[in-house]
């Protein structure tokens, strides 16, 4: 760190390799970034803190040149440049990870990474020169292999080698651990450890302060795109950090005093499903059981089956054998989400706009969506009772600290974090028997995700059965009286979670219960796994 | 000349501008743009190649103004879709309407004036060999382009890094965005690719198939590639079997007429639609193969948040 720092300037008059200075950015009347100064030196991990919306990701839109600042200056290397779109970026030594992939699903590992290096042209070249670099850095990957069938942990590798082969000086990650097992992560620290000692800058940004806390130099957090504060995360606690972020301190969780479990209200039997999609999971012989007062959370890293049993238990896609899916004592294998629901079931899908809620419609309107069936007021005759519809709206916005900025507004016009706040509420709403929840607070801010796991606590102490679906850990240490985990669309047993660590978790993700299947090319690594998950990589 | 021979010539003719017109908009769509302006764009391309070919004599500006009638109109498609981001399905149906009406207004003085004919090539010895030598060496020479064009955009697609381009724009415009790439200028481009394509599958009918002027002398046939382009699962290759399967069997349809079979004549027109749409559906089973080449972003408007 010293030597890297002695090669760009002299202590007092230091020279950063990007500074930031005085940004601002405007989105119509919106103030996405407010003044905001950053500077990053050469040879450390800088974290990037703050809720969603809070603007970071305009931020670092803006260093990768795919936004442009309504005001203000970067520096690079202590000269003033103008960063008009990512290809001048990358020219400078600037590479970006992004939250949400920047990967096209059709083409193969190397057609991806090629896109990206325009100077490359031999794609055979490049696909050994991808397998030196990703076995340099622990970051395994087959050159020609489809997107569309990779992991999540996967595609995040492409997105790393792809801007590692750029030789980055800069490395702009966003959100990179989201998706990850924990050992996974512990192997991205490694490789980004070793990144650093080679004097390459890292920007990261994480919701996970323990990791930022273990792994930055130096962190800047933003509230409501104004810099609150920088400060040094290894002095920090993860609660002070959390509380710079959001300006409050956060509301802690409080587990139900007694449990007193009732009988089974949700209930599966060696539930298979083929799955209708190319690149869906098929599910195998899943056999859970939650009852009446507790909560079972489902660990697993995204797309390993989740939302086919969540559609499986909702009822969006049907089973052959009535009693393959209990609800409340209800054979209903074979029944649509309509007949669950009137069983007392309700259900909060993982993607909120466009499946839990109509973007365009009213919040009124979205109440019926799920409705209009179980609650015998709401239609009748065919007709929708406005007044009741809009009372019930405006009874969950109140109770869920829903923030709107005009009464009954369209889904779309929340923030995610207060949409699933509604979604959330508008089925706890009606007292159900049984709630499952796929991903509850899903790219929510700290606040609301307090708020909505608090909300599902209460609903199981209300005797409900309540089934999380996450792949945030923390949330389901945090929720679960019991916890499994699905891994290709296998389900472990269950264990109280007085019995799991973060470790065990971790090594069921990576599919260490899945059963050896006969004639299939999955079989070796599913013995693998068995053995133990090695450091390099778990299976995929 | 045997009457086999004949047959097949006019197999080629029928199956030529459906080829050019269909390989044309398979670009556009591997771009993610869902053109279905292409009948209105060959209406126009027949109705400019035809009156600049008949004003100046020359076959070859006729040609050159039926491509370029094509690519004006792929131009205000572009325009309205990219840049004033308007619904890529209702414009392209405008468009049609638009260029059908447009193209009866200024073709109507010519209609049904002969014109000039781009005649068949000749290589001596070559063109003569029996059976096989007017097939092979005695087409026109837009005949021997159109097929070229189908391997050529094969060969751009999957091993140039334009068509890489193409494709990543096509499966995911904010990707391509993120990476730095001009979605809407790509698409610009392809547009108007497919704008002379169909311009001069129009121009094949006016200057080759039956040089004259008719109104609405396209008959549908734009509509036709549009659905060879979804059924051929966006692989060129495809597309020239498609757009010959189809060729065949409506021109054997018209034999069948002919020879005074009796099969109601409504069965005969529908049947080049089956045939194609069976043989098609059978040959793209392979799911994986369709998934990975259908443009996920097809007919998806995209605004830069900028």
């Amino acid at each position: 760190m010293a030597s890297a720092r002695g090669k760009t300037g002299d202590a007092s008059n230091e020279v950063y390799l990007l500074e930031a200075k005085n940004i601002t950015k405007k989105f119509g009347e919106f103030t996405a970034n407010d003044n905001v100064s950053i500077a990053l030196k050469a040879g450390e991990i800088h974290a990037l803190l703050g809720e969603n919306g809070a603007g970071k990701s305009t931020l670092v839109k803006m260093m990768y040149g795919s936004l442009q600042p309504t005001s203000g200056t970067l520096f690079w290397n202590g000269e003033q440049v103008e960063i008009n779109n990512p290809s001048m970026a990358r020219d400078l030594g600037i590479g970006m990870v992004f939250q949400h992939f920047s990967l096209f699903e059709s083409l193969n590992v190397v057609e991806n990474i090629i896109l990206a290096i325009p100077e490359e042209d031999d794609i055979a070249a490049l696909a050994v020169k991808i397998e030196k670099v990703s076995a340099q850095y622990g970051l395994p990957l087959e050159p020609y292999a489809v997107v569309a069938d990779l992991s999540v942990g996967e595609r995040q590798r492409i997105e790393i080698v792809r801007c590692l082969l750029q030789e980055p000086r800069l490395l702009i990650m966003d959100e990179p651990t989201a998706v990850l097992t924990p050992q996974e992560a512990e192997q991205l620290f490694i490789t980004l450890r070793k990144l650093t000692a080679e004097g390459v800058a890292i920007l990261y940004i994480s919701h996970r302060l323990e990791e930022v806390r273990k792994l930055c130099h130096d962190a800047t957090i933003l509230r409501r795109g104004i810099v609150v504060d920088n400060v040094d995360p290894q002095q920090e606690t993860a609660q002070s950090l959390a509380q710079l972020m959001v300006g409050e301190a956060i509301h802690k969780i409080e587990a139900r005093s007694a449990k007193k479990l009732g009988k089974t209200l949700l209930k599966t039997q060696n539930l298979n499903l083929k799955s209708g999609l190319q690149f869906g999971v098929d599910l195998i012989d899943i056999n859970l059981d939650v009852r009446a007062g507790e909560v079972l959370a489902i660990a697993g890293i995204a797309g390993n089956g989740q939302s086919e049993l969540f559609d499986a238990l909702s009822g969006e896609t049907r089973v052959s054998k009535k009693s393959t899916i209990q609800l409340n004592g209800v054979d209903c294998g074979t029944r649509g989400i309509r007949f669950r629901r009137k069983c007392e079931a309700a259900f909060a899908p993982e993607e909120r706009l466009g499946h839990g809620a109509v973007p365009s419609f009213k919040l009124s309107e979205n109440v019926i969506l799920t409705r209009h069936d179980s609650d015998d007021d709401l239609v009748r005759y065919g007709f929708m009772d406005g007044k009741l519809m809009k009372a019930i709206a405006a009874r969950i916005t109140k109770k869920r600290d829903v923030r709107v900025s005009k009464t009954d507004p369209e889904a779309e016009s929340l923030s995610g974090g207060n949409l699933q706040k509604f979604i959330v509420g508008r089925e706890l709403d009606r007292a159900p028997k049984v709630l499952i929840v796929n991903q509850p607070t899903w790219g929510v801010d700290a606040g609301a995700a307090a708020m909505i796991r608090q909300a599902l606590i209460n609903c199981a102490g209300r005797n409900a059965a309540v089934l999380v679906i996450s792949q945030d850990l923390d949330e389901i240490f945090e929720l679960a009286d019991r916890i499994a985990v699905i891994s290709r669309g296998q389900l472990s047993k269950s264990f109280a979670v007085e019995d799991m660590t973060f470790e065990k978790v971790g090594l069921l993700m990576a599919g260490a219960h899945e059963k050896a299947l006969p004639a299939d090319n999955d079989a070796a690594d599913n013995d693998a796994a068995d053995v133990e998950v090695e450091d390099n990589g778990a299976p995929v | 000349m045997t009457g086999f021979e004949a047959a097949v010539l006019t197999i080629i003719t029928a199956s030529t501008p459906l080829l050019m017109a269909a390989i044309g908009e398979l670009v556009v769509e591997r771009s993610g743009v869902l053109n279905l302006g292409v009948e209105g764009m060959m209406v126009m391309g027949a109705v400019c190649g035809f009156l600049a070919s008949y004003y100046t004599g020359s076959l070859i500006l006729g040609i050159l103004a039926s491509m370029m009638a094509g690519v004006l109109m792929s131009l205000l498609f572009g325009l309205l879709t990219q840049t004033f981001v308007t619904n890529q399905m209702a414009t392209g149906l405008a468009l049609t309407i638009l260029c059908l009406g447009l193209s009866g207004l200024i073709g109507e003085p010519l209609t049904g004036e002969p014109g000039l004919k781009l005649s068949a090539i000749s290589i001596p010895y070559l063109t003569d060999i029996p059976y096989v030598g007017k097939i092979l060496f005695g087409q026109d020479i837009l005949v021997y382009v159109s097929i070229a064009l189908v391997f050529a955009v094969q060969y751009m697609l999957f091993k140039s890094r334009m068509g890489l381009i193409i494709r990543a724009v096509g499966d995911s415009h904010s990707s391509a965005h993120a990476l730095g790439y001009s979605v809407i200028k790509v698409r610009y481009y392809c547009i108007m690719f497919g704008g002379a394509c169909a311009g001069l599958a129009g121009g094949y009918l006016s200057l080759v198939y039956t040089p004259q002027w008719i109104e609405d002398m396209t008959a549908g046939r734009g509509w036709i590639a549009l659905a060879l382009v979804v059924f051929a699962t966006w692989m060129p290759r495809r597309i020239l079997l498609g757009a010959y399967l189809f060729g065949t069997v409506w021109i054997m349809g018209l034999y069948v007429q002919g020879a005074g079979i009796a099969i109601p004549s409504q069965v005969l027109s529908a049947l080049p639609y089956v045939v194609t749409i069976v043989a098609l559906v059978i040959i793209s089973r392979n799911a994986t193969l369709t998934k990975l080449n259908t443009p996920t972003c097809l007919g998806q408007s995209f605004v830069p948040d900028r």
